[in-house]
């Protein structure tokens, strides 16, 4: 019963969150509705037993990655309108089409599948997410791709100061 | 009773990446577009978690972990060239990024 009031209340937050994402006119709003979409899911991953996934969504997500992105929206200016008319005719109606008839089917897809009758953890070994069961398969069967991630963070890391840097006292026209 | 299953969250997950992918086809600021990738990245974990804890495996969290990873490393890099794109164009449009020109 408390999954179901949760997953309504949030499931319909998140799915609002994500129509202001795409219908905003304004960045700053685009990126609250992210959050909020973002954030539900983190509610999700706790119901779903992923506690340390749950943590570092919040931390990561809705904390770092928004506010890099709002960074980057004040940076780049918000009072810009965008130009929606299109260069192909009628492309927004076929893709909103397509969007619906996607989702539709997926969705008609899982509730009509045998997927949908699994039962959430009832039998077997509960796959409870804490930091000590994911650390466990993560240093153990995961190790190789973990170490990999970090070559990863390093490359993205020094890849953004590459792109953002340039020297003080030169000008974009001077580089061209 | 109703009882809240696996495939309800697969269908959330469905929904999401839907709305994620129309806004990448409608919007045309390339910040937006970003932020419908993250979109479509989560809707993609949710199905992750979902599925693991419905089968009774924690390696869908572990996966999750790593698009996580992956996500933040993509989001550094890519909002780095839309800041060096609108620094020469004073433009995060993506239609005006047709020409293929430095």
């Amino acid at each position: 019963m408390v999954e179901l009031v949760i997953f309504v209340l949030l499931g319909t937050g998140a799915i609002a969150g994500a129509l202001s994402v795409i219908f905003a006119k304004n960045p700053v709003y685009a990126a609250m509705g992210l959050l909020g979409t973002l954030f539900s899911l983190g509610v999700f991953y706790v119901v779903n037993l992923g506690h340390l996934i749950a943590a570092v969504q919040v931390i990561v997500y809705a904390g770092a990655v928004l506010t890099l992105f709002l960074f980057v929206i004040m940076m780049i200016g918000v009072d810009r309108v965008e130009d929606t008319s299109e260069t192909i005719r009628y492309q927004r109606q076929l893709v909103i089409g397509l969007a619906a008839i996607l989702g539709v089917t997926i969705a008609a897809l899982v509730i009509g599948g045998e997927f949908a009758w699994v039962p959430l953890a009832v039998d077997g070994p509960i796959p409870n997410g804490t930091v000590e069961n994911i650390a466990g398969i993560m240093f153990t069967d995961w190790l190789l791709p973990f170490e990999v991630t970090a070559l990863l963070l390093t490359i993205g890391a020094a890849g953004a100061i590459a792109l953002a840097y340039y020297a003080p006292g030169t000008s974009v026209e001077d580089a061209e | 009773m109703i009882e809240v299953t696996a495939g309800w969250y697969l269908s959330l997950a469905a929904v999401l990446f839907s709305i994620g992918l129309l806004g990448i086809l409608v919007r045309r600021n390339a910040l937006i577009m970003f932020m419908c990738v993250e979109l479509m990245l989560n809707a993609v974990n949710l199905t992750f978690v979902a599925a693991g804890r419905a089968l009774g495996n924690l390696e869908g969290q572990v996966a999750v972990f790593f698009v996580l990873v992956v996500a933040a490393a993509e989001v550094v890099v890519g909002l780095a060239i839309i800041v060096a794109i609108f620094r020469r164009r004073e433009s995060a449009s993506v239609d005006e990024l047709a020409t293929l020109r430095g």
